[in-house]
């Protein structure tokens, strides 16, 4: 094509053709990546007139209108009105006499004693916010300047409910999600039938599935409790149709204590009703229980498999046993550490949850520069000799530890997660997904994919899978064997970085963080055989499968123990793993 | 009498001549008379004195140094990397471990006839298979066969298959990590993470005194003499031919009609018998017994002694250990930061630089300088077993 081809480096013309396959590689293990939506504070708006006469008239030295004011602002349910509330009843609500102005209630803070003054920090009366001078500065009084409202003992009594109310109604209607939830589940178990308007109310208003879950749960366990025993037997029904677990003790107690006996149940459909919402509930159990184990044999399952398809590269197309594979985890985990520290010293706070789009792709690199370094320097002078390069890269295995352990500290370091990785998504009743395991899945599934792509789709590839197989053919045929295996070194070394980076997400990240997952990688890249990415994949989801499934009755060591012991004996029936490239040479 | 004592120099050494023997001697009699001598009759100050700790310290070397002996004989001479000895090394001392334990009596902490640990995991009663390690007799069996059963179970399984090479290796550190796993359990009732320690008496003698001290030295020497000159009867005979042959081309052995797994199994059970011992004459040595020592870490540094000391040879390996673990107590010592560093370092170097370890490398030298066609006739050809 002209003389520029004929001058361009073949290094170059590899790299450019890896280049685009790595693009796409880590576009793809990208699968989490959608941005934070942040949340906004909503302004507190100003009370209306008759709220703020009604607020003035608290003022007053008659008892009676003090009284008066307080029913009607009880009858507003107004969540603004609750530190109002609050600060009547237990102390803080003040008439401000500033001099020459106007006298008015006010909230007042904590007393700051300076020297012999004590001074207090004001907030307005309807809905704390802090009150601001002509300078836009916080308004701080002497103390002597304030006269408190005490509340007395009726009107602490009237006034309890009324906190209450307002409060379960602050949290049923909060615009945070999490919160009506808890707060919904709270109100259920405390068992006061009076919550029970209030919660119809907020089901009405609810517009998340769960959420309404959760208040028509709490509504039918407040009707357990009802003198009709229709209702009590509609409640009971519902809750099992519902498949409410938190309902159980309540029903077993329906269904278990004696008629007579003090909390037992005179009506006897009721007790059949709740004989049928238990068996309806604990089916309900055993379903979400076998989903909960299928889900995390599935994860534990691409957590393997991510872990060990850097080794299964590099010991399946190489031959090399890299005992260092577990420190080039970590270091792919402290590579997300100094991402992550990086963003928090030098970027705005705004862009810190993106820190983690980035940390994917550094970490692939830093792993991936370190095996470039260990093969060039290290392996290369040891091919053939499986054993002697199990020692040596346990020798270098042993210095990055404790080179990691000099830099950062022996101690675990907290890497956090990204509010868009945190929380989960709930499926059915009971089964709640976490998001960070659902990225790890979909990681590994990218990484599958890339791999695949990378080594069937591109030049690089062929020629990787050309050396592996007849190494000296290939170079008779102009490959460059030794560059090949440094970059096929270098990219399974990037994979590990990569599961490092994902495995701070969900476990501790410290200098062990290799030790305690490399023999796991092992197993699996010696059940499933070399030379064949589909023997990883099955060995992964089958050790992960049956480590989950056997947990629940072993307990998680004894079940570990059973898998290495099953391992073993498996190995003896198929001493090459599962699925082995057939050669015709005899290994001597 | 001079005939039955040549009789046996020539089973154990199969010769009687005093160039074989001297070197043995001088060495057997420094460690056995030399050394605790020093300790015993110099003053305190004096530069020659061998301190107690020093003596202690070197009789746990010298329990490493027979450990290292069988691995030296199924790596450097049959070709298998065992990255599991830890087990068979800590299945020996925790059958010591529980006699010593039993023999404190009502002198613990707890003053209960059961070890402390138990008393603070409420456990009532001495589980069924404590009960037999009362007996002093019963230990020293079962120091040997303990971890021979396991290792006859485990290398049946492994060898029968064929399972080879860097697959062993890997299986081994399953292994060894399922058994730490295990052991730091509480519930085995092995004493958990802490181990078995706080050893008070052995047979009556108290483990403090100097003197028990002394003769735990003096034991553990003579073993590991006696150590060695079962292995080097091993490799000097046919046995010793068919495991480097093992080492050097399995299938060509295969092809003559012997059958590898059986040899490989003798030496394998054989080293994990002598893994044992190690490890029951280091734990009243050392005084404590856990986990740590079963564990995947542990044995992969056994695995560097002999390399480090030289592959295929006995004297090498227990050179290796010994002098490898002599460096680990002057580095955690004075510079702890060091340690891992110069061990890794260490692993590195010896793959790299000196695959045939300090000895190997030295006997390699010897040989070129002296080749073999320089020598006269009518000697019997040097068997090459690097």
């Amino acid at each position: 094509m002209g003389t520029s081809l004929r001058f361009r480096p073949d290094w170059l013309i590899e790299g450019l053709s890896l280049f685009r396959y790595l693009l796409l590689f880590l576009t793809l293990s990208w699968s989490g990546g959608f941005p934070p939506v942040l949340g906004e504070e909503q302004p507190v708006p100003a009370p209306s007139p008759e709220i703020a006469q009604e607020i003035a008239a608290l003022a007053s030295q008659d008892e009676a209108a003090v009284s008066a004011a307080v029913m009607a602002l009880g009858k507003r349910n107004d969540p603004q009105l609750l530190p109002l509330f609050v600060a009547l009843r237990e102390g803080g609500l003040y008439v401000w006499a500033p001099a020459g102005g106007v006298p008015r209630v006010v909230l007042g803070g904590e007393v700051i004693s300076q020297g012999d003054t004590k001074r207090v920090p004001l907030w307005s009366a309807y809905g704390k916010q802090p009150l601001l001078d002509a300078n836009g500065q916080a308004v701080v009084v002497p103390l002597e300047e304030l006269t408190e409202i005490q509340a007395n003992r009726n009107l602490r009594k009237v006034l309890k409910p009324l906190i209450d109310d307002l409060t379960n109604r602050l949290s049923l209607f909060s615009p945070d999600s999490s919160t009506r939830r808890a707060s919904a589940i709270k109100l259920g178990q405390a068992g006061d039938p009076a919550a029970l308007p209030l919660l119809t109310e907020a089901l009405a208003a609810e517009p998340e599935r769960w959420n309404r879950y959760a208040i028509e749960a709490a509504i039918q366990l407040l009707k357990l409790a009802d003198a009709d025993p229709a209702v009590r037997r509609a409640a009971v029904l519902r809750l099992g149709e519902l498949h409410v677990e938190q309902a159980l003790p309540a029903l077993q107690n329906l269904r278990d204590t004696a008629p007579n006996a003090p909390g037992g149940e005179p009506d006897k459909t009721v007790r059949e009703a709740a004989r049928t919402a238990i068996q309806r509930i604990e089916r309900w159990g055993l379903f979400v229980q076998f989903v909960e184990t299928l889900f995390r044999a599935l994860s534990l399952s691409s957590i393997l498999l991510l872990m060990a398809l850097g080794l299964a590269i590099i010991f399946g197309l190489m031959g090399v046993i890299n005992m260092a594979h577990g420190e080039l985890m970590m270091l792919g985990a402290y590579a997300a550490f100094v991402m992550q520290q990086g963003f928090m010293a030098s970027l705005p706070p705004g862009l810190f949850d993106y820190y983690f789009l980035l940390a994917l792709p550094f970490s692939f690199l830093v792993a991936g520069g370190m095996g470039l370094l260990l093969e060039r320097c290290l392996v290369r002078f040891l091919y053939g000799r499986p054993l002697e390069t199990l020692l040596a890269t346990w020798g270098v295995s042993l210095i990055l530890q404790q080179a990691v352990r000099q830099i950062f500290g022996a101690a675990n370091v907290s890497v956090v997660s990204p509010p868009w990785l945190s929380g989960g998504v709930q499926v059915l009743v009971g089964v709640y997904l976490p998001y960070n395991r659902l990225f790890i899945m979909g990681l590994a599934a990218g990484c599958v994919l890339g791999t695949y792509l990378v080594l069937f789709r591109s030049e690089m590839g062929l020629k990787i899978r050309a050396v592996m197989q007849n190494r000296a053919m290939s170079s008779c045929l102009g490959i460059a064997a030794g560059k090949v295996d440094a970059w096929t070194f270098a990219f399974g070394a990037g994979m590990a970085g990569l599961a490092g980076c994902a495995l701070s997400q969900i476990g501790n990240v410290g200098p062990d963080l290799g030790q305690t997952y490399i023999v796991d990688s092992f197993m699996v890249v010696v059940t499933g055989g070399v030379g064949k990415l589909i023997g990883s994949i099955t060995a992964a989801l089958g050790i992960g499968g049956l480590n989950k499934f056997l947990e629940p009755s072993l307990g998680a060591v004894f079940s570990k123990v059973v898998l290495l012991v099953l391992v073993i004996l498996f190995l003896q029936a198929r001493p090459s793993g599962l699925f082995t490239l057939r050669g015709r040479g005899v290994d001597s | 009498m001079p005939f039955i004592i040549g009789y046996l120099m020539n089973t154990l050494y199969t010769s009687t001549s005093l160039r074989t023997w001297l070197p043995f001697m001088a060495v057997a009699l420094f460690l056995v008379v030399a050394l605790p001598l020093l300790n015993v009759l110099p003053a305190e100050g004096a530069w020659y004195h061998v301190s107690n700790f020093s003596l202690n310290l070197f009789g746990k070397f010298l329990a490493y140094a027979i450990l290292a002996l069988g691995l030296d004989l199924i790596w450097g001479y049959t070709g298998i990397l065992s990255l599991g000895h830890g087990v068979f090394f800590g299945l020996g001392a925790y059958c010591m471990g529980m006699h010593l334990a039993l023999s404190i009596g009502t002198e613990g902490v707890y003053r209960s006839s059961l070890p402390d640990f138990m008393v603070w995991n409420r456990v009532t009663e001495l589980p069924l298979f404590w009960k037999p390690f009362y007996s002093f007799g019963f230990t020293v069996l079962a120091i040997f066969l303990v971890p021979m059963l396991f290792a006859t179970v485990f290398g049946f399984l492994a060898f029968r298959s064929r399972i080879r090479g860097v697959y062993f290796s890997i299986i081994t550190q399953a292994l060894a990590l399922s058994m730490w796993l295990m052991f730091n359990r509480n519930s085995l009732n092995l004493g958990g993470t802490n181990g078995l320690t706080d050893f008070k008496t052995l047979l009556g003698f108290s483990l403090q005194d100097p003197g028990t001290k002394r003769g735990l030295y003096v034991i553990t020497a003579l073993c590991f003499l006696g150590a060695y000159l079962l292995c080097r009867r091993i490799t000097r005979s046919r046995l010793g031919r068919m495991l480097v042959a093992l080492r050097d081309g399995e299938n060509r052995v295969r092809f003559l009609g012997y059958s590898p797994a059986e040899f490989k199994l003798f030496v394998f059970v054989l080293s994990a018998g002598l893994a044992g011992l190690a490890g029951a004459l280091y734990v009243p040595q050392v005084g404590i017994i856990t986990p740590g020592t079963i564990g995947v870490l542990p044995s992969i540094e056994m695995a560097i002694w002999v390399a480090v000391g030289g592959r295929g040879t006995l004297i090498g390996a227990a050179l290796g250990a010994v002098g490898v673990n002599w460096a680990r107590s002057f580095l955690t010592t004075q510079y702890p930061d060091l340690w891992l560093y110069f061990l890794g370092g260490l692993f590195i170097a010896v793959v790299l630089l000196f695959p045939d370890g300090i000895v190997g490398t030295l006997q390699r030298m010897r040989r070129n300088y002296y080749p073999p066609h320089r020598r006269s006739e009518g000697k019997q050809p040097v068997l090459v077993s690097g």
